[in-house]
């Protein structure tokens, strides 16, 4: 079977970037993604408002801040909460293209309503155990940096 | 992967909106080679599918949510962007995720599927095995590890 063929885009090395306030939750995603077969650059934030800056290249730290492929979201986070950074990367023209996956602990039904009528491309919950991050890498990976097409991010 | 279901009404439903009769059988055969468990109801273009996503006419009273819709892009009628502009812009549809199937894969239709909304763009290959392959991924992504809203009214 030709798994080239389906690959889209595999010659570009992809970006990915994490908001999240969590150093914990961060380093574990970040050593989830290297022992899986993951293999996007990961910048990280720590919450929207630093994410909208990293977005938009504000200030001369952010200059040359690499636009990501895909958004890794937490959704609980102080300044600006993940979902208001979600509603308003979605109403900037130049912004919206880019999928944003909510990464949360919360299970409750009114915040998974919201990330998708915000317009998340994915709600996942995160797992307590590290061998179930590691499968939800991979998942996530096969999904966005195998399977679909992206935007170019440019 | 695919856990057994216990109750038919825990089976997610995906709304599939292809006017190829032929790329709508290849859909199904994808899913069923996957052992995805999720029903599917298949309607032929955007005015179709916007029709039963808002239960009107004669067939379509008392359809089910979809959890999920898989959409092409060209087909009579409306086509595919105008259907996901119309979904994205009704308060009580937007949160269904919409994930298109086409086989452009020009920047621009890439580019302004996300724009309008769309949770995944996935190239229709030719090759029945690449497509399982692809049907794999897709539901491993979205029915087994994402979280979706419940489906409710």
């Amino acid at each position: 079977m030709s798994e080239e063929s389906i690959m889209a885009d595999s010659q570009r090395s992809k970006r990915m970037l994490m908001v999240e306030d969590e150093a914990g939750d961060a380093r574990l995603l970040q050593l989830a993604m290297r022992q899986s077969g993951f293999s996007a650059e990961v910048d990280h934030v720590w919450d929207g408002y630093e994410a909208l800056e990293h977005l938009r290249r504000a200030g001369l730290q952010r200059q040359s801040a690499a636009r990501p492929d895909l958004i890794v979201l937490d959704l609980k986070m102080p300044r600006l909460s993940g979902l208001d950074f979600l509603r308003l990367i979605k109403q900037d023209d130049d912004l919206r293209a880019i999928p944003v996956v909510a990464f949360s602990s919360s299970l409750l039904e009114t915040d998974v309503r919201s990330a998708y009528e915000f317009g998340a491309a994915g709600y996942l919950t995160k797992p307590t155990d590290f061998q179930e991050l590691i499968d939800m890498v991979n998942v996530l990976g096969e999904y966005w940096f195998r399977l679909v097409r992206l935007p170019h991010n440019d | 992967m695919a856990k057994d279901l216990t109750a038919r009404e825990r089976a997610v439903l995906i709304l599939l909106v292809e006017d190829e009769p032929a790329d709508a059988h290849l859909v199904r055969l994808a899913l069923r080679e996957n052992r995805v468990p999720a029903e599917v109801a298949h309607v032929v273009d955007g005015r179709e599918a916007l029709a039963y996503l808002r239960r009107e006419g004669p067939s379509f009273v008392g359809t089910e949510r979809p959890d999920l819709i898989l959409l092409d892009l060209n087909m009579p009628r409306m086509d595919g962007f105008e259907f996901l502009a119309a979904v994205k812009r009704d308060p009580g549809l937007r949160g269904i995720p919409v994930v298109v199937l086409s086989t452009s894969e020009a920047e621009r239709d890439v580019r302004s599927a996300y724009r309008l909304g769309a949770a995944g763009y996935v190239a229709k290959s030719s090759s029945v095995n690449d497509l399982i392959v692809a049907f794999g991924r897709l539901s491993r992504y979205w029915l087994t590890l994402a979280r979706l809203p419940a489906r409710g009214k």
